[in-house]
């Protein structure tokens, strides 16, 4: 078992014949995800890496099947590329570019609402459901299959702590990266409902970071609604307030969105808070 | 990117919105000049990009045209929080009779941009936040309906506007948020919104700062940005596309992807030392972009000791490699380094680094405590 994504996932890559998009394919395919079509207007006839190329993502839904939906194309066309995989019936779509104005999530995810359609990102890495499935960037060989689901705002950060996990034989259930912008599609919310509601699913790993409120929200939700142990880590405590730390929404702005708020509310809302990354598998190690 | 005041209340005229009559000066006399043809009473106001400009000194009211030269004098050249002011706005002050907060930003929790109005104008917003949050109105900005006229209204009447304004009113907002709308901004605000004595609305300051994922299709607001924005080492991270954040600590850091860039600099505080800078060199870095980064870490004479941590996935760690041996041939440094390289090409890149007299590390916690050790065996 798993959330988003596993071997029933049939993927169409969106801006395949970029190179971003050429060099993940690539990658996806050798990972064992059913790669199943590709786009990019104007190329349609043409295979990369054996997948074939469409001009749009209805005729490759219509010829292949494609459930889900992974883009790679540039900031200014990503919107375009999002809206033009739900009006194809595209129900998962996960947006790795880096850089959308933020008006424009706002009029995607008021479109994506109205859909009941779910974006995952944009600028995230993806999602890998291990042994089945990796849609996205995060590298295939620093996971394996196990009882944790992890869901953070970082790349990187989360490569971290899914190596420190797989290094001490503890394995994911499915691994999302929601992304690093201010507006997104997929919530801390959103992963943590299905990582409850998944039979496989054991315990939770959510990382997150200064700015916005996710993490409050969050911790709400888990002392709520959610049984299952979480573990969390924050980034940025030593973060300057009013500066954007590489991630868009990564900012202290009138003084709220501090680590130091985060952790405390999310302590009392029953979350066992890591130092460091390498923590986080003591203490998921600790309650299994 | 921030806006100075002067380039937000232009911008917020082309859309309608009343502003004080003036003009920017870089000397004395150009400001004499300015407030000779404005006539009467004018404001000096220095544009530099931080709050605080007031009670720093940098705002003063000249009741004629000499003594607008006299300030300007002493505001031009003055430092505020560290920054030079260069240009000075000269205003027609306006006659106050109440000063009210209007402003536009994201909700990030609502998805949707929000219009915030209070009766208490003049101060920081978020001021108000803390000490009298009622006093703030707010209502939120449909993405595909704009905002409607009731809502303003609305608006009005939770400040407690009187009835002969709320026409102007309506026009201010809506402009504002077009204006908003229109130029990306994240956020637009008017702090204070004056009624003046004759009944009317002028916006005597404006504040803009506009989303920098929307500068490619916004060229004529690209173009305006100060160049000394931030410090030396932000506008040179700036021009070769590396996000970096100075901060005064002394171990300089190098690191791929903003959460973890975050989280190095958190574990060297707990290792006992204090980050120089945050530094992301983004996704799949080539050789040339992490020897800038490297160079602009090393011009920082505070840096007592180098981090970089890398763990490969887009970014290959011998490209890494071979900017760090590049950055080294073109700057002599003894300050001490600890790389950690993990993941893609990580042996490759180890190896090409095991003649540079770089120090190793393998986990993130083991590279932070070893900096910070070198750092203070070097201090």
């Amino acid at each position: 078992m798993s959330i988003l994504v596993d071997k029933n996932t049939r993927l169409v890559v969106q801006g395949i014949t970029g190179r971003e998009g050429a060099f993940h394919t690539a990658r996806m395919v050798e990972y064992g995800t059913k790669v199943v079509a590709g786009t990019s207007p104007g190329k349609g006839g043409a295979a990369v890496h054996g997948v074939p190329v469409y001009d749009s993502v209805s005729q490759a839904v219509h010829h292949t099947g494609a459930n889900t939906s992974v883009i790679y194309v540039p900031a200014a066309g990503a919107p375009d590329a999002v809206y033009e995989a739900v009006s194809a019936g595209i129900h998962l779509v996960v947006c790795i570019t880096e850089g959308v104005p933020v008006l424009d999530m706002i009029k995607v995810r008021a479109f994506l609402d109205q859909k009941g359609a779910r974006l995952v990102g944009p600028n995230c890495p993806g999602l890998i459901t291990p042994g089945e499935a990796k849609v996205g960037i995060i590298p295939g060989d620093i996971v394996i299959p196990g009882p944790v689901g992890i869901v953070a705002r970082s790349g990187t950060l989360t490569y971290e702590v899914m190596y420190a996990l797989t290094m001490r034989g503890i394995g994911q259930t499915t691994c999302v990266g929601i992304g690093g912008d201010p507006i997104n599609g997929t919530s801390f919310i959103d992963c943590l409902r299905l990582f409850e509601a998944d039979a496989a699913t054991e315990q939770v790993v959510l990382i997150g970071e200064i700015g916005g409120s996710d993490e409050e929200q969050a911790a709400a939700y888990i002392r709520d609604h959610v049984k299952k142990p979480v573990t969390a880590f924050i980034a940025g405590e030593t973060a300057p307030a009013g500066k954007r730390m590489g991630h868009a929404g990564a900012i202290i702005e009138g003084g709220a969105g501090t680590a130091a708020e985060k952790i405390r509310i999310l302590r009392a809302a029953g979350v066992r808070v890591a130092q460091h990354p390498e923590q986080i598998a003591d203490l998921v190690a600790a309650s299994m | 990117m921030k806006l100075h005041e002067y380039q937000s209340k232009r911008i917020f005229a082309q859309y309608g919105i009343p502003i004080p009559r003036g003009e920017i000066a870089t000397t004395p006399s150009e400001a004499r000049r300015i407030a000779e043809e404005l006539g009467g009473r004018v404001v000096i106001k220095s544009q530099v990009l931080v709050g605080g400009r007031g009670k720093a000194g940098g705002i003063k009211l000249a009741k004629d045209a000499d003594e607008a030269e006299g300030l300007a004098g002493r505001i031009l050249g003055m430092d505020i929080k560290g920054l030079k002011v260069e240009t000075v706005l000269v205003d027609a002050a306006a006659d106050i009779r109440q000063e009210i907060y209007l402003g536009v930003v994201i909700d990030r929790a609502a998805c949707r941009p929000v219009l915030m109005a209070s009766a208490e104008g003049g101060v920081e917003i978020e001021e108000v936040a803390r000490t009298n949050p009622s006093a703030i109105v707010k209502t939120h900005v449909d993405p595909f309906l704009g905002l409607r006229s009731y809502q303003t209204r609305d608006v009005a009447i939770g400040i407690g506007l009187a009835r002969c304004l709320w026409k102007a009113f309506h026009k201010i907002a809506a402009g504002l948020v077009e204006c908003f709308v229109g130029s990306d901004a994240s956020l637009a605000e008017i702090n204070p919104l004056v009624i003046t004595g004759d009944d009317g609305l002028l916006a005597v300051d404006g504040k803009m700062l506009i989303d920098d994922n929307s500068l490619f299709r916004h060229p004529d607001l690209a173009a305006l940005r100060d160049a000394s924005e931030g410090t030396w080492a932000e506008a040179e991270a700036r021009r070769f596309e590396l996000s970096y954040v100075d901060m005064d600590g002394e171990i300089g850091c190098m690191v791929n992807g903003a959460g973890l860039a975050m989280t190095t600099m958190d574990l060297i505080k707990l290792s006992g030392g204090a980050p120089a800078n945050f530094l992301d060199i983004g996704g799949g870095a080539k050789s040339d972009k992490v020897a800038a980064a490297l160079r602009i870490i090393l011009a920082d004479a505070r840096v007592k000791a180098v981090l970089l941590n890398i763990f490969g996935g887009i970014t290959r760690c011998d490209e890494v490699a071979a900017g760090i041996l590049e950055a080294l041939q073109q700057v002599e440094t003894n300050v001490p380094m600890v790389a950690r390289l993990v993941g893609t090409n990580a042996d490759e890149g180890r190896s090409m680094l095991a003649d540079a007299n770089l120090l190793t590390a393998t986990t993130l916690l083991e590279a932070a405590q070893m900096a910070v050790a070198a750092a203070h065996g070097a201090s």
